[in-house]
């Protein structure tokens, strides 16, 4: 059985001077997970950037160990799978292009499963819309379609930054049926304030408490 | 090496759909094309204008089409947010490696229409043409490589419209010197061997911006 570990050691960031948050340690094992919480700038997205490894932290690192083995930041793209406000994808690609695209990408072999691809799209919702190009969806088809793109590969690690943003009440019960999934089958971080999302992981981190 | 070759295939080919799609930058630069060669032609009249004079207008017309153009590239990334995806998904080297061939296959295409409107609408004597020709693609391989990675700087910046000349100037100075001299002189018909010292210029830059933009790259597009 594949094993698989995030951990924080000793994370700090500061902007301009600023310390945004510092001295953060965590771990979380397969089957484990995590919320992110704290006021609105508080450095909620600042952390699932850093743990994502779209920015440097100040001080520390991030660590991810897959059967004892610490992995490489190339080989940490295919393990992930990310949901934001800040990643958007591209307008004018079609939704099952910009799968293709994502997925050929991290495969790093040029290859794709166009069904499974396919059932990423029937999950959230968005089959009968794959031809069309996305920039004619709203915002909660957007974010639909971040989740699927999150989902590209299975990740061992999935993380959330607001979930919740644009979705309806079907969209919102798509995302609980995925964080429940990935808790049994790797490791989750959602960033939030929604008492819903607050309830779903096991470790509770309060930004709040790791500033200087 | 062949996951390499691949990704950077697939990022090369994102571009060419997108920009199919959107012409975010064919339309502004096929217009720019126009409005310059219409200006020289209109500027001219019926004047003889020597060919040294020529190639420094000819120059003049690649450098600003190749910067309203080339700078779009990873501007438009990061405008749109789409950057963040990018970086999850492939290394750093492939998308620059991508981005860096789609930019050259641009100013090829963009150069050669440049080139035969130029011809067109002046007296242009090219008493070389294969001389001329491998002088001019050296040239632009140059000025892609060097553009690309002041692309993705200035994609950084919060003034992104009038950063890209006051940082490529200086790193495209040694550049175009070089380039305008030899093709004025190809262009004039002199032998190749006259000409090797600026060759061997043009091939060294063009070495040295690409080891050098390989190594930034990841601390430009990073962070």
């Amino acid at each position: 059985m594949t094993s698989f570990s995030v951990i924080s050691e000793d994370l700090s960031k500061k902007y301009s001077g600023k310390t945004i948050f510092a001295g953060l340690n965590f771990k979380l094992n397969k089957g484990e997970s995590a919320v992110i919480t704290g006021r609105n700038g508080s450095g909620k997205s600042t952390l699932m950037k850093i743990i994502s490894g779209l920015i440097s932290p100040s001080t520390g690192k991030m660590k991810f160990i897959k059967n004892e083995v610490e992995l490489e930041k190339d080989f940490i793209k295919t393990n992930m799978g990310f949901v934001s406000p800040y990643l958007n994808l591209y307008d004018e690609l079609t939704a099952l292009e910009n799968l293709r695209l994502f997925s050929a990408l991290k495969s790093r072999s040029g290859n794709y499963d166009d069904e499974k691809l396919k059932s990423y799209l029937q999950l959230v919702g968005l089959y009968d819309r794959r031809n069309d190009e996305i920039k004619a969806y709203s915002s909660g088809m957007k974010q639909k379609l971040k989740i699927a793109f999150s989902l590209l590969h299975e990740p061992a690690l999935l993380m959330m930054d607001e979930p919740r943003s644009n979705l309806d009440r079907d969209g919102i019960s798509i995302i609980e049926n995925i964080a429940m999934k990935q808790k049994e089958n790797g490791i989750l971080i959602i960033a939030t304030n929604d008492e819903d999302d607050l309830k779903l992981c096991d470790l509770k981190i309060n930004i709040e408490d790791h500033k200087k | 090496m062949k996951d390499f070759i691949n990704n950077v295939r697939i990022v090369f080919l994102k571009d060419v759909r997108s920009e199919l799609r959107t012409r975010y930058v064919i339309n502004s630069l096929l217009m720019f094309v126009l409005v310059t060669i219409s200006i020289i032609r209109f500027a001219i009249g019926d004047e003889k204008i020597e060919d040294e004079i020529l190639t420094g207008l000819l120059w003049i017309s690649i450098f600003f089409s190749a910067s309203g153009g080339l700078a779009r590239t990873f501007v438009k990334e990061e405008e749109k947010e789409t950057s963040a995806a990018l970086k999850l998904s492939a290394s750093p080297t492939e998308i620059f490696a991508g981005k860096l061939i789609f930019n050259l296959v641009l100013t090829f295409i963009l150069n050669f229409l440049i080139l035969i409107l130029f011809i067109l609408i002046t007296e242009y004597n090219i008493k070389n043409p294969v001389l001329f020709i491998s002088v001019l693609s050296l040239g632009n391989v140059g000025l892609v490589a060097a553009s690309t990675i002041i692309a993705a700087i200035i994609s950084k910046a919060n003034s992104k419209g009038t950063l890209y000349p006051v940082l490529s100037f200086p790193v495209l100075l040694p550049l175009l010197l070089t380039v305008i001299n030899a093709t004025k002189l190809a262009s004039a018909g002199i032998n190749p061997g006259e000409i090797m010292g600026e060759i061997q210029i043009l091939v060294s830059y063009t070495v040295v911006v690409i080891t050098a933009s390989v190594l930034l790259f990841p601390f430009v597009w990073e962070d």
